[in-house]
């Protein structure tokens, strides 16, 4: 009986504020557009028991969703999330590994300060990390005048308002998320193997391609979800650093809601990401729990 | 004692160097006299006293603590809960339904979020306003507690737990006064956790808030949209700055806690 109330507590609560929400997410995408507060008229109307039900049925048309498909502005910015996301994470990844891979070989008296050095980051608030890069990016911006100063280009660079600038947004804002979980794995990563395997003839490089790499797997696969599946619905970056040309599904949503107030076409933009994204959210579960099984 | 290779001390280097420029950047463009945020003109703590004068900045940040105590505390006990249920309870119907629900808010897009949350305040007519926000904030940030609680709780040994209710605890007091305290280090920092991610949150603020209830994000994005701003440089370096103090006094404390520890562990033995 006790067991039941634990359960059902925390149960309850994930159900009627998240997994209901959702539900409610779907059948909103599902009705039609109108000019009233709240300016939709639902289809489905459950008072009217099972004859609600078949009305609803037989008048659904997903209008939304065909509109979706009409407006070539959603399916681009579907692409286009889904490109800066899948370059951002290759991004992360590739400026984060040597920092997760230097951490673990560090000395271990150095290890806590590393560590409290990518954390602390990451405590900070997101929105003044991403607003940090304006000032440097910006035409007059700090990068622009030290290259200048330089005398390596002449013409100050457009970075800002620009898809770079996101790149370097998301890489800048997600890189704890990535280094942590590399980090962890490549802690525990048994170094006699990697002697073993220089004694066995292998070069270094050899022996952290065949050996250190692949025991990092677990850690690269739990970062890279960790980047990939916020950046492909990130609005903030994209708002903040993006131009005017900078798709993004994120962005495409937020506008769709608050300044067209077109609530049935949102939801149906947010149905569709879900859609896109229940695969890598659903492999990004089992890795965990993997894990977690693995450290029992 | 291993030294670092020159390949390790250079990622290294340019790492950390990429994740502090930018915010020595701005943290000293904060004393900037000018209104400029990239040419430097002198020492100043004038926008320090002008934020200190800004009511709008001063409410926002007022409600924000207000969203972010209450939030991270009721997440904090549901998500301890929540971890104790996963590790714990076994099998129960709904298991994968509910380890599900943990998980995906942690990678969900805010934007889905907050947007299913908004639906839902609305359709069941609930006015937005601060318990809105605290509804919304408690729901994602208790599913990050309970990962940090539950990475805590599978390396625990439950004969500590079984040995409590052999000598007649019952179970809760059992939890109370054996396994709580074990804890405790991942309550509180989930707590921490879910603190951060409160006061960080603009996003699902923006859809559950109400026009009398803007948070302090709210406000600082909607300053930074237009440009830079040597104010909300000022407000940023102050935030840095509590959050500097928090983490280094978080870790010297729990460095200190196991020093303790090692040395109780040592005297019982002897």
């Amino acid at each position: 009986m006790k067991r039941f109330g634990l359960i059902s507590v925390p149960y309850l609560w994930l159900l009627a504020l998240f997994l209901v929400p959702f539900l409610i997410v779907l059948k909103i995408s599902l009705s039609d557009t109108a000019l009233s507060i709240p300016p939709y008229t639902p289809t489905l109307d459950l008072s009217q028991g099972w004859a609600g039900i078949r009305e609803w049925w037989a008048g659904l048309d997903m209008e939304n969703f065909t509109w979706l498909t009409e407006d070539d502005l959603y399916w681009k910015a579907y692409l286009s999330s889904l490109k800066i996301a899948i370059i951002s994470t290759v991004l992360t990844l590739m400026v984060g590994y040597p920092i997760a891979y230097g951490m673990s070989r560090a000395p271990d008296e150095w290890r806590p300060t590393l560590m409290m050095l990518i954390i602390l980051p990451f405590w900070t608030s997101f929105l003044i990390r991403v607003y940090s890069w304006k000032a440097i990016l910006s035409n007059e911006g700090l990068l622009n005048q030290l290259l200048m100063n330089l005398g390596i280009i002449q013409e100050p660079l457009i970075i800002l308002n620009t898809n770079l600038a996101v790149y370097i947004g998301i890489v800048y804002t997600y890189l704890p998320f990535m280094v942590l979980p590399i980090y962890s794995a490549l802690e525990r990563l048994d170094e006699s193997l990697l002697e073993a395997a220089e004694d066995l003839g292998c070069s270094r490089f050899t022996a952290f391609w065949l050996v250190t790499f692949p025991l990092s797997r677990q850690g690269i696969v739990a970062g890279s979800f960790l980047v990939f599946i916020p950046a492909m619905g990130e609005f903030v970056i994209p708002a903040l650093l993006g131009g005017s040309k900078t798709l993004m599904i994120g962005k495409v949503l937020w506008e769709e809601f608050f300044s067209n107030r077109d609530w049935p076409v949102a939801s149906a933009v947010a149905v569709v990401l879900l859609l896109l994204l229940i695969v890598p959210i659903v492999l990004f579960q089992r890795n965990e729990e993997k894990q977690r099984e693995a450290e029992k | 004692m291993r030294r670092l290779s020159w390949f390790n001390a250079v990622s290294l280097t340019l790492g950390f160097a990429f994740l502090y420029i930018p915010m020595m950047i701005l943290i000293t463009y904060s004393f900037n006299a000018g209104k400029l945020v990239t040419v430097w003109s002198g020492f100043s703590t004038k926008w320090y006293g002008e934020l200190f004068r800004n009511e709008a900045f001063l409410d926002a940040a007022w409600v924000t603590l207000k969203v972010a105590v209450m939030s991270s505390t009721i997440a904090t006990i549901l998500g301890t809960m929540a971890a104790y249920v996963m590790v714990r309870a076994g099998r129960f119907p709904g298991r994968t339904l509910f380890s599900g629900m943990i998980y995906a808010p942690l990678v969900m897009p805010e934007v889905i979020t907050g947007l299913s949350l908004l639906l839902l305040f609305i359709s069941i007519g609930l006015d937005r306003g601060v318990m809105t926000i605290v509804l919304a904030h408690t729901t994602f940030s208790m599913c990050f507690v309970s990962v940090v609680v539950s990475s805590r709780l599978v390396t625990f040994d439950q004969s500590l737990e079984e040995a409590a209710l052999d000598l007649g605890c019952t179970g809760f007091e059992a939890f109370r006064l054996v396994t709580l305290p074990i804890i405790m280090p991942a309550v509180v920092s989930g707590w921490l956790l879910a603190f951060t991610l409160s006061l960080d949150d603009l996003v699902i603020a923006s859809f559950t808030s109400g026009p009398s209830s803007t948070t302090l994000p709210i406000k600082i994005f909607s300053a930074v949209r237009l440009g830079v701003s040597p104010e909300i440089n000022a407000l940023s370096t102050i935030m840095i700055g509590l959050v500097t103090i928090g983490v280094i006094g978080a870790s010297l404390t729990s460095k200190r806690s196991i020093a303790k520890r090692q040395k109780d562990e040592q005297e019982a033995i002897l």
